[in-house]
């Protein structure tokens, strides 16, 4: 008989709430995150590749929707049925710079809520580290994310912006939209995964604050529009992560970096509400 | 605290919810108490629409012990291995597991069915907890244990289902644990391969492992546990015997699903119309094994019928056929007149053991049917005998020759 086992490591379940020993909880949420970080990457892959298997377009995928958003502006700019504002940049990149930031921020929101459905089965009857599946999902818009921006680098050098050395802290504000979508996501996932009615307004919800943002229209230079767009914390993000690509200087640094640091503890506030409320949704998802 | 139970279970309970719309609304407030840090389940009690899934349950498993778990379907025992398994929490009591948890309780859950079987292995073997290296070291044999090599590179969607769980089992099964828990697994597979998985598990109880088994199917319970627990309406009741218990689970499932009452009697399709009872005598004693049971045949026909064989099936409770008796065999034929009339068979030394059983059959010509009831009669057979052994479903009358010492 073999001895040279695990059996002392113990695991006890009772109904105490995990809150009830924060340092025990704390502890568990990170040994879990590191188990479980060649599963996330294991899932991203699997996804990816099973999702880009079975399409004719492939790739095109990951920046399509963005790409016929910017279409869309540009037609209504154009036209003149909608009038944007003046920009510091020309429009075409000012507005395909917004969608794509937009839509990595908007991947990254929708990913937790997403991933966690997709996952039910496995979730519903398999014991593996929940984080896995987060970090799984950041992956995978991380990968779409990256494509994204290869094409909107091509696609503003193109239209005759060219970044200068900016561009190096671009990754930290594609970081920050990540985490920031990453704690929304993880903010709406607990009752999403409950009540359908989340998921199904999500987009309504991303339209809604798309406008309240500067990613097709320029920043309001006064009234409530503007005092509205200037407390929107997305604000920052989406500028800054535009300010850097394209080589301008940052106008709302501070308000970024507050609002990265208000991210980092939301995302780590929800953290513990998904882990903590994970046993209880697998109960009622397949009662 | 001897570092031999591996499994504690200590007055654990769980309650479920039968309308969807409370459970969703439950599940809001359980989950609001639980971020408050307040007690999951609450004082105890039950909410509207709730009822006890598993009630009150306590037990213990010691390394190397393989406890079966049965019961009828909704019995608790899913949910009671879901919790020992973390994937739910108890709203009573208390588990404490002791080191690495197996569960092959959803097999092939995670497979992605675009993917192939290999890239699907490394997927699942991290879902279970595996590294890319021991996933690498170990892929060779669960290629081989699952016979699957020459699929292993085309998409599981492919796949039958059996071969689906074959690769799943494969997979968990060369997952050393030291508690596994086995649910419904091996209804699946072929024949061949549920004896290979039964010989993985007693082979991985040999090394010390604690297994918990569910499986509806009386054979590998008997084959792999040596006790068991009986699951009903979530309580449980431990038997050291597994005679005992599947007596006491037949005794749960014969009087409400495969023996029901209210199908005895005439079958209502065909000329003829039969009603069986057995009995002892005419005095209507209870059976033994190997005595004469006498079988009354009310047979009611609306017209007159010629040449008619009879043909008796003997079924067990579990539905496995024990024995086709024919009049034609024994060159007997029957001719029913018109109305009611009587037959009468005699079935010497019946030698089915203590138990219950089914009786079903009726009259054919030429192959075809002029009434049949599946459900002719129940047979019950006292277990009062010294002879019986407890186990099987014949009892053969034995008589010993050779020295003895009295």
């Amino acid at each position: 008989m073999s001895r040279n086992d695990n059996t002392d490591q113990v695991t006890v379940y009772t109904p105490d709430s995990s809150l009830r020993d924060p340092g025990q909880l704390i502890g568990e949420m990170f040994r879990d995150l590191w188990a479980g970080r060649e599963l996330a990457w294991r899932l991203a892959v699997r996804d990816i590749s099973a999702q880009y298997r079975q399409t004719a377009l492939g790739l095109v995928w990951a920046f399509i929707l963005p790409l016929a958003n910017t279409a869309v502006w540009l037609f209504l700019n154009a036209s003149g049925i909608v009038r944007m504002g003046e920009t510091v940049l020309p429009y075409p990149v000012y507005v395909f710079t917004g969608t794509m930031l937009w839509a990595i921020f908007m991947e990254a929101a929708n990913a937790p809520l997403q991933v966690t459905a997709a996952a039910k089965p496995m979730l519903a009857k398999i014991n593996f580290p929940r984080e896995a599946l987060i970090v799984s999902g950041i992956y995978q818009t991380l990968f779409n994310a990256g494509i994204k921006i290869v094409l909107l680098l091509l696609a503003i050098m193109v239209l005759g912006v060219f970044p200068n050395w900016s561009l190096l802290l671009f990754p930290l504000a594609i970081l920050s939209l990540l985490l920031a979508g990453t704690a929304l996501g993880l903010l709406l996932t607990p009752v999403g995964m409950l009540y359908a009615d989340i998921g199904k307004s999500f987009p309504l919800i991303m339209q809604f604050l798309m406008y309240l943002t500067p990613v097709v229209f320029a920043m309001p230079a006064s009234g409530w529009a503007a005092t509205l767009f200037q407390l929107n914390p997305l604000t920052p993000l989406i500028l800054t992560a535009r300010d850097w690509l394209t080589g301008m200087a940052p106008e709302y640094l501070g308000y970024f970096l507050g609002v990265n640091l208000a991210t980092l503890a939301l995302l780590f506030v929800m953290w513990i509400v998904f882990r903590a409320a994970m046993p209880i949704l697998i109960e009622r998802m397949s009662a | 605290m001897s570092n031999d139970t591996l499994v504690t279970v200590e007055n654990v309970s769980k309650k479920f919810c039968r309308s969807l719309k409370r459970s969703l609304w439950y599940g809001m407030q359980d989950l609001g108490n639980e971020l408050l840090g307040r007690r999951h389940g609450g004082n105890g009690g039950l909410r509207p629409d709730e009822f006890w899934a598993v009630n009150d349950v306590c037990f213990e498993l010691k390394r190397g012990e393989c406890l079966g778990l049965i019961g009828r379907n909704g019995a608790g025992k899913t949910t009671l291995l879901r919790m020992l398994n973390g994937l739910i929490k108890p709203d009573m009591g208390r588990i404490e597991m002791h080191g690495r948890v197996g569960a092959l309780i959803a097999l092939g859950a995670g497979f992605n069915p675009i993917l192939t079987g290999r890239e699907n292995i490394y997927v699942n073997a991290a879902v279970l907890g595996f590294t890319k290296e021991e996933t690498d070291r170990k892929f060779d044999n669960i290629v081989e244990f699952s016979e699957l090599s020459e699929f292993i590179d085309s998409p599981v969607q492919h796949y039958s289902s059996g071969m689906y769980v074959r690769l799943g089992f494969s997979i968990a099964a060369n997952f050393n644990p030291n508690i596994l828990l086995v649910d419904e697994a091996l209804a699946v597979g072929d024949l061949a391969f549920a004896v290979r998985c039964l010989n993985r598990i007693s082979e991985l109880r040999k090394n010390g492992t604690a297994v918990i088994f569910v499986s509806h199917n009386e054979l590998q319970v008997r084959e792999a546990a040596q006790n068991c627990i009986l699951l009903d309406h979530g309580h449980a009741t431990r038997y050291e015997s597994l005679d005992q218990a599947f007596l006491a689970y037949h005794a749960l499932r014969s009087d409400t699903v495969l023996l029901d009452e209210s199908d005895i009697g005439f079958v209502h399709d065909g000329p003829v119309r039969i009603r069986a009872i057995c009995k002892k005598n005419t005095s209507d004693e209870i059976l033994c094994s190997n005595e004469t049971a006498m079988i009354e045949l009310d047979c009611q026909t609306q017209m007159d019928c010629l040449n008619l064989g009879l043909e008796l099936r003997f079924w067990t409770a579990l539905g496995q056929l024990i024995s086709v008796v024919k009049s034609s065999a024994y060159g007997v034929s029957f001719d029913l007149p018109k109305g009611e009339s009587q037959i009468r068979v005699d079935i010497k030394t019946l030698a089915l053991a203590p138990g219950r059983y089914r009786l079903a059959g009726g009259f054919r010509r030429d192959g075809e049917i002029l009434g049949w009831s599946r459900d002719l009669a129940h047979i019950n057979i006292t277990p009062s005998q010294a002879q019986w052994s407890g186990e099987g479903i014949l009892m053969l009358q034995a008589e010993f020759h050779g020295p003895f010492i009295s």
